[in-house]
């Protein structure tokens, strides 16, 4: 019963270009020496038994899962609960093991595209994740409970985009395509992503809240810029990089397959637009901001609801 | 126990299991990364590339058809791939009119599908075959030897240890919400989708908690024990002559795979 959790953010072997293989695994290699080493000065001895433990909760916590509706159903991909409950280089270390796990014992995510694993699921969601609760950890809980779904929901649209990103400069997949794609599929796992998130760290703040205020501080306040970077990058490249032409696509065909990806049924504003606005980058940046509203919202209102829903069940199981 | 092992190892007495691990993972890294400079369309050089996982799937006594079975781990992501048929520049070779808009197939785009398709399935097959013919712990060390950080390989070993008994805990939480909300209809879960939410939301912090506390308690243990940091090993590599020779024969494969696929 081994979890297969959102497979389009486990970049297999063979789909990236030479150049970016290389450069991916510089990154990521610089990344966790840093998150190593961080780490390290942090929790000292402390560090490999609850390093390790905490992947192999990230692994296990894939698997718990909540019927969404037409047999779809929402899971995490625990990097953003890791980097708020942990701290990013905590978050980034576990996530970290969790991919490298997967690509040997698994074959899921390749070994020499793992560079590139690391940097979608580990570096990027934890910069994103981390980042923007980071910018609250001193105010109200619902503040932050409903900063931290958006968080979640921003970390996997994230790394959906820079999967994009990754695939497109490998010319493997058409950035045209790729980008709204991508976007468009995980936009409905991020929700998954961020309705488990909150509840999940809303839990911790009863149970343990000091586990929390240990961590929320470790990172400094420049995470918190690392992490506006990420949702600004996620709003205003995706248009961008959706427009690029990318060498790869055939600009003759105006009328030709591009226009079919536009049409497909899971897009609830197709490729990313505001039909009214027309298919300009102004129209895919209102479309993105939606989004943001729209989870940032629905984020709200389960933190709003989640006291109440709880002090009912008290009153009747009292 | 919920799961069995996640372990992929299949026990043998073969010349490639009793390889030195770290020949098996420099050997499957430099496959993968000789299949990535693969030029597109190279047929009779992806050809010998696999030709070499055949001839490492007899010589470990391994069954050929679980392997290709297991090998579909990448389909998802490669049926992806797929537009790249339509969207690569070349000749065209067939277009299909559907309502207002004409796709259109071109023959490198097929190709480099094609070449994609081959270079992804072929990777995984190797690393299926290493996980298959090492035990992890092996690998683990193999790693450690080829000067990967110390720290990450012992906490991917320290997850690799705990991971079912985490899961088996996952397992439990999901046993227990199952045993207590009746099930409507196939799929569908009752209650409003923010209350199932927020189910399935206790149980992954409640796992979490469990883990910390976990944690704790392992590392109490460790320290009682003398743990200091790191770990010792007691299992010294050396390199036979075997070892040396299956080196030379893989990089001499790979080595004529990349020219043929050049020539």
């Amino acid at each position: 019963m081994y979890p297969a959790i959102s497979p389009l953010l486990h970049v297999p072997d063979g789909f990236l270009s030479p150049a970016v293989t290389a450069i991916t695994w510089l990154l990521a290699a610089i990344a966790v020496w840093l998150a190593a080493h961080r780490a390290q000065t942090r929790f000292r001895e402390r560090l490999i038994p609850l390093a390790g433990i905490m992947a192999a909760f990230i692994f296990a916590a894939q698997m718990i899962n909540f019927p969404i509706a037409g047999g779809t159903s929402g899971h995490l991909v625990g990097a953003a609960l890791a980097a708020i409950v942990l701290g990013p280089w905590m978050g980034i270390l576990v996530m970290t093991a969790v991919i490298a796990l997967q690509a040997l014992l698994f074959q899921d995510g390749g070994l020499v595209a793992m560079g590139a694993n690391i940097l979608i699921m580990g570096v990027v969601p934890a910069l994103g994740g981390y980042g923007l609760y980071r910018a609250v950890i001193n105010h109200s809980r619902r503040l932050q409970l409903a900063t931290a779904g958006v968080a979640a929901w921003f970390s996997v649209m994230a790394a959906a985009l820079l999967t994009a990103l990754l695939l497109g400069f490998s010319g493997t997949f058409s950035l045209r395509i790729a980008v709204p794609a991508m976007l468009g599929v995980h936009a409905l796992i991020g929700l998954g992503e961020a309705l488990i998130t909150v509840a999940a760290l809303s839990f911790i703040m009863n149970s343990r809240p000091q586990l929390l205020q240990e961590s929320a501080a470790t990172g400094s306040r420049g995470w918190i810029i690392a992490g506006g970077a990420i949702v600004l990058l996620v709003i205003f490249l995706s248009p961008f990089a959706s427009g690029l032409p990318d060498g790869l696509e055939w600009v003759a065909q105006e009328n030709g397959f591009l226009q079919a990806a536009r049409e497909a049924p899971y897009q609830i504003m197709p490729d990313y637009t505001i039909p009214a606005l027309g298919d300009t980058a102004v129209s895919t940046i209102v479309a993105g901001a939606v989004g943001a509203a729209i989870a940032g919202g629905g984020a709200w209102v389960v933190a709003r609801l989640l006291p109440r829903l709880r002090s009912r069940k008290e009153r009747a199981g009292s | 126990m919920v799961t069995a092992s996640f372990d992929r190892y299949q026990r043998r007495d073969s010349i490639i299991h009793r390889l030195d691990a770290r020949v098996k993972v420099v050997i499957a890294v430099l496959f993968i990364v000789s299949n990535v400079f693969l030029p597109d369309g190279a047929w009779l050089a992806f050809a010998i590339a696999w030709a070499l996982v055949l001839l490492t799937v007899r010589l470990a006594q391994l069954a050929l058809t679980s392997l290709l079975k297991r090998s579909l781990v990448a389909l998802p992501f490669a049926l992806a791939a797929v537009t790249i048929i339509f969207t690569h520049p070349g000749e065209t070779l067939a277009a299909w009119r559907v309502g207002s808009w004409t796709i259109t197939a071109t023959e490198a785009g097929l190709v480099r599908f094609a070449s994609i398709m081959l270079r992804s399935w072929i990777s995984v097959q190797m690393a299926l075959l290493l996980a298959a013919t090492t035990p992890f712990p092996d690998l683990m060390h193999a790693l450690r030897h080829l000067r990967v950080p110390a720290v990450l390989i012992t906490i991917i070993s320290f997850m690799y240890r705990y991971l079912f008994v985490v899961t088996d805990e996952a397992g439990r939480l999901l046993r227990a919400r199952a045993a207590r909300s009746a099930r409507p209809a196939a799929g569908q879960g009752g209650g409003s989708l923010l209350w199932r939410a927020r189910t399935a939301g206790n149980m992954v912090g409640q796992l979490l908690l469990r883990s910390v506390e976990r944690s704790e308690r392992v590392y109490n243990a460790m320290a009682a024990r003398g743990y200091r940091g790191h770990f010792l090993t007691m299992n010294p590599h050396v390199m036979s002559a075997r070892d040396w020779l299956a080196c030379v024969v893989a990089v001499a494969w790979l080595v004529s795979a990349q020219m043929i696929g050049r020539l």
